[in-house]
């Protein structure tokens, strides 16, 4: 069972890579599909190992994504 | 793989949407620019710090980093170009209890407006600067600045910079800041804590923060893309907290020395001159009210 999720914006990405590269458990992936300005957001791989550190929301440059934990 | 779907709960919203004017998105940085991570950083530390934003104000100057004012929803100005700080100087003399940030770039704060930083620091104004350094002009096509490292191929010189460059953090402590800092856009945690220590630290504080400049620097010297830059950043830099800042200097591909360098008490502005006030007119001095509506 995840402890977090992270939500994605696919719209307002520009493809960075930064929240793929620096996810600390690895749930996230740059997808093959394209957004509608021809960038390839993220999609999560592993949802299961998200801890919602919200790490990725810290990185990206394009407020497109974040993580949070689910409320106990 | 088939990708995962996560239950994402009602309400979830991006903490950095309450502070951005969403209206204006998508901004106009480019794929693999830091501004946006710094920007990121500075609302985790506005949150974080639990400080009343009907009294924090942002100024930003002319440039890439300048065009945070305009997408930050707070009370932010947009100022003419280098002149950020007199601006922001202005703001904090006429109401001392705004808490005013000043966030612009390397061109606008240490070209055109370096004199005015200088003195802004050595009167130790209570203002928090916030310097993204992308190290080129980026809005203006990649010209050198005067953070452009020696053998950087830029717009203004394409057989490569020689021009010896600013060490900011330095510049700043020699002038008299009260805080010194350095990070890069991939010490995210830290460059947010220590924007929250600024924001409770009374007189000039000033943090540079690296960031990539994908389209303009690092295209021109084939040095990948802002993904790149990142991983650059994570293995050249160094933390060292409290490192001499003359030996903090920066250069091209060598190592970058982060963390905080200086964190110092100096009576600041205000304080000096009611104090100066106060001893030579006595009964006679009386502080005018700030005047605020809101």
């Amino acid at each position: 069972m995840a402890k977090g999720f992270v939500a994605i914006t696919v719209e307002r990405c520009k493809g960075c890579g930064f929240c793929v590269e620096f996810c600390p458990t690895h749930v996230l992936s740059l997808s093959s599909a394209f957004n509608s300005t021809g960038y390839h957001p993220p999609h999560v791989v592993a949802a299961e190992k998200c801890s919602g550190c919200d790490l990725c929301g810290m990185y990206c440059p394009d407020f497109a994504i974040f993580g949070a934990r689910y409320a106990r | 793989m088939t990708p995962t779907t996560l239950e994402i709960p009602d309400g979830a919203q991006n903490p950095v949407e309450p502070f951005l004017r969403m209206d204006r998105m998508p901004h106009i940085w480019c794929p693999g620019c830091g501004i946006g991570t710094t920007v990121n950083c500075f609302t985790r530390a506005l949150l974080d710090s639990k400080v009343n934003l009907d009294k924090v104000a942002i100024v930003s100057g002319i440039g890439c980093t300048g065009r945070v004012a305009g997408y930050a929803r707070l009370d932010s100005f947009h100022t003419t170009h280098g002149r950020a700080i007199p601006f922001a100087t202005g703001m904090k003399l006429a109401n001392p209890e705004l808490q005013v940030v000043v966030y612009s770039g390397d061109g606008d704060l240490f070209a055109i407006g370096g004199n005015h930083f200088i003195h802004a620091a050595r009167r130790n104004m209570d203002l928090k600067v916030i310097c993204v350094n992308n190290m080129t002009y980026a809005m203006t096509g990649g010209q050198s600045s005067s953070t452009t490292p020696a053998h950087v191929i830029s717009a203004t010189a394409p057989y490569g910079a020689f021009e010896p460059t600013f060490n900011l953090v330095a510049l700043a402590e020699a002038a008299g800041a009260s805080y010194v800092a350095r990070w890069t856009t991939y010490h995210v945690k830290q460059l947010s804590r220590s924007m929250e220590e600024v924001l409770h630290k009374k007189g000039f504080c000033f943090i540079e923060v690296l960031s990539p400049c994908p389209t303009l620097y690092q295209r021109r010297n084939k040095m990948g893309d802002g993904l790149d830059a990142m991983k650059y950043y994570k293995q050249a830099s160094k933390i060292r907290n409290g490192a001499p800042t003359g030996e903090c200097t920066l250069s091209k591909s060598g190592e970058i020395v982060v963390g905080k360098f200086v964190d110092r008490d100096r009576p600041d502005y205000l304080e000096l001159l009611r104090a100066q006030m106060t001893e030579a007119l006595g009964e006679r001095y009386v502080e005018s009210e700030a005047s605020c509506s809101c």
